[in-house]
């Protein structure tokens, strides 16, 4: 059994003087950490932060593109954050995110010719249905007591893309390519705004977003929910149908974790590319982590791992660096806010 | 299909459990003191890289082990510093320490992409290598294959007959009663978290220096994680984790056979095979394993402040 044992105290028990300064130091440690990985691999660090700076906050372009890449952080973390409500740990996004994507690129390729404002809802119906089956193996294991929800979640995290390259390689690729499908109509596009690549995904992520505070702090559900979350034998006393909220909340939340593959390949790729992914789903897992499950942390949480991605490729482009380095200035941030080092001499871990 | 082929996909099977298994003792270890180490896959991926970079540079493959070795040890000690010191999630600090691995192991193993080394020498038993030339080299492994059931023996040997091993499991099933009678379960954790480690780079040199004899990206393909089920398949015990890899060069096996006769499956169905069967075991055991899970696995322990 691996359980949730501690809440995120990062906010908890400082003056807003002591979090600022908090957070300032722990981005000085995070640059002069990921600075000193930079000069062993003989790269300039000052330039490669000039560079990330003015790729992503220093133009409207590179603004935009930061939030483009924080639209599939938000509706993972909502994923992770719906399930985590009621003591679920949801660790399987990154399959989810691709049978969503497989499922709503089967209704863009096969109803092609219907027109957008029936196409786009069926695919997004479609995405949410692929997310929500494949988070149901795991969660039904764990309702009838037979598997972990996290192993059988990170097992189909390894089936998942394979599946999903297996339906393009087989079926789906288009004449001139075999890794990928053939581009969407522009029905099977969610529309994009002020001619930059930020999609109607942001608008469905920040509305999601909303209705999930307003479910959890306004409605009897979300006091379920947190009921169960809080004490699961209680609520089973209390007469509260616990295993089927346990179902059904996890396949809610694959369901948003399938959305999540839906708008990237509507609204940002436009095709379905063999492995398309590179650990968005996990990615979704550690936001909603740091952000304690919270609204309004997984907005700031997102904008802040979308800007380091953003970033790091861009020095993958000047720099020639491997994709992967992004994910070491990820860790380095993600280890030193794990870390919570106490700069004030107190708030011991 | 001729005995040879047969042979040739048992031979590979068997190659691929052995990266396994060391990784799953590895983890079992660590997880019988209490704590989960999600980010298996980042270790296997910093030590497959640097021990292969290590062997090209030096042609020295044992050289290259020995490096893969201690790197593992040292990447576990990150997340030890991490859920040890500081008491962050377990889970969290896995999946961080993953990105880590997938990331540092990327960028040591750049230069190495495609190189090619002369892996760990393979050595015949005295029986076999009077067999025919092709037979032999087939049934010929290295001394990684051979020591791997020797070393889960040895693991099941310190966990269970040594006080070393009685204070690691007793820290990871209540480990207030381990620091009140004198054990400090801070070290205790560091300490089989370090071992863990060497073993999941033992395991990583193996697939690395000895097996594909090659470096790509991403090589460890989840192997990690399916570790990380057969510690529940294995009950936390080293010697039923045999068992465990054994299960999975079977479905490896399986899946070689099913391409080498020439079935017409798409390879990338193929590839699911081993998580999936490893899933169905899982499923097939379920309901049993729950007298054998370290009651603290994945706590936070802070009582020595």
């Amino acid at each position: 059994m691996i359980r949730k044992t501690e809440k995120n105290t990062l906010l908890q028990s400082e003056t807003l003087r002591d979090t600022v300064v908090r957070y300032v130091l722990m981005i000085l440690m995070v640059i002069v950490f990921f600075g000193l990985i930079l000069l062993i691999y003989g790269i300039n660090p000052i330039q490669s932060y000039k560079d990330i700076f003015s790729s992503t906050l220093g133009s409207a372009y590179g603004f935009s593109e930061v939030v483009v890449a924080m639209i599939p952080m938000l509706i993972t973390a909502l994923a992770v954050a719906i399930p985590w409500q009621v003591g679920l740990i949801n660790v399987g996004g990154e399959g989810q995110l691709y049978i969503g994507a497989a499922f709503a690129t089967w209704g863009a390729l096969t109803f092609s010719s219907l027109p957008a404002y029936i196409l786009l809802p069926l695919m997004i119906v479609l995405g949410m249905l692929g997310g929500a089956l494949w988070s149901f193996i795991p969660a039904y294991m764990k309702a009838i007591g037979l598997v972990n929800e996290t192993i059988t979640a990170l097992l189909l995290n390894s089936v998942a893309p394979k599946l999903v390259g297996f339906l393009i390689f087989g079926y789906w690729h288009s004449a001139m390519d075999t890794v990928k499908t053939a581009n969407f109509v522009s029905a099977a596009r969610l529309p994009t705004f002020f001619g930059t690549r930020i999609h109607l995904g942001l608008i469905i992520a920040l509305v999601l977003l909303i209705c999930f505070w307003f479910v959890m702090k306004y409605t009897r559900w979300g006091l379920e929910m947190r009921s169960i979350g809080g004490n699961s034998h209680a609520a089973l006393r209390n007469g509260l149908p616990v295993k089927a909220y346990l179902i059904i909340v996890a396949c809610i939340g694959g369901a948003i974790g399938g959305l999540a593959g839906m708008t990237q390949v509507s609204g940002f790729y436009g095709v379905l590319v063999n492995n398309f992914s590179t650990g968005t789903g996990f990615m979704g897992f550690l936001i909603c982590w740091l952000a304690g499950g919270k609204p309004l942390g997984i907005l700031l949480m997102s904008f802040v791992v979308a800007v380091i991605t953003a970033g790091g490729n861009m020095l993958q482009l000047t720099q020639d660096l491997p994709y992967a380095v992004i994910n070491i200035l990820l860790a380095f941030t993600l280890f030193i806010v794990l870390a919570r080092p106490s700069f004030f001499g107190r708030n011991k871990a | 299909m001729t005995t040879l082929a047969i042979l040739g996909v048992l031979s590979s099977a068997l190659f691929s459990g052995t990266s396994l298994l060391y990784a799953t003792l590895g983890e079992i270890i660590g997880q019988r003191s209490g704590v989960i180490n999600l980010g298996l896959e980042g270790t296997l991926l910093v030590s497959a890289a640097s021990g292969f970079a290590v062997t090209s540079i030096t042609g020295n493959p044992y050289l290259g082990t020995l490096v893969a070795v201690i790197a593992g040890g040292l990447t576990n000690m990150i997340l030890g510093y991490l859920v040890i010191e500081r008491g962050a999630n377990q889970l969290a600090s896995g999946l961080a320490l993953m990105f880590f691995g997938y990331g540092l192991s990327a960028m040591i193993g750049k230069a190495y992409v495609g190189a090619k080394i002369e892996g760990l020498p393979r050595i015949a038993l005295p029986g076999i290598s009077n067999l025919p030339t092709l037979y032999s080299s087939l049934l010929s492994f290295d001394i990684l294959v051979y020591l791997a059931v020797p070393v889960a023996i040895l693991v099941w040997w310190m966990l269970f007959r040594t006080r070393w091993g009685l204070g690691l499991r007793a820290t990871g099933e209540n480990t207030d009663a381990a620091f009140s009678s004198g054990r400090n379960p801070k070290r205790i954790r560091y300490q089989s978290l370090f071992i863990g480690g060497l073993l999941a780079g033992l395991g990583a040199a193996h697939l690395s220096i000895a097996y594909t004899m090659t470096w790509a990206e991403h090589m460890t393909a989840g192997r990690g994680f399916i570790a990380i089920a057969l510690v529940i398949f294995s009950r936390w015990n080293p010697l039923q984790a045999i068992g465990g890899a054994l299960i999975f060069s079977g479905a490896v096996a399986f899946q070689l056979l099913l391409q080498s006769s020439g079935v017409q499956v798409s390879p990338l169905l193929l590839d699911t095979i081993p998580y999936v069967i490893t899933l169905l075991v899982l499923i097939a055991m379920g309901g049993t394993r729950k007298q054998s899970t370290p009651a603290m696995l994945g706590r936070v322990f802070s009582g020595s402040e």
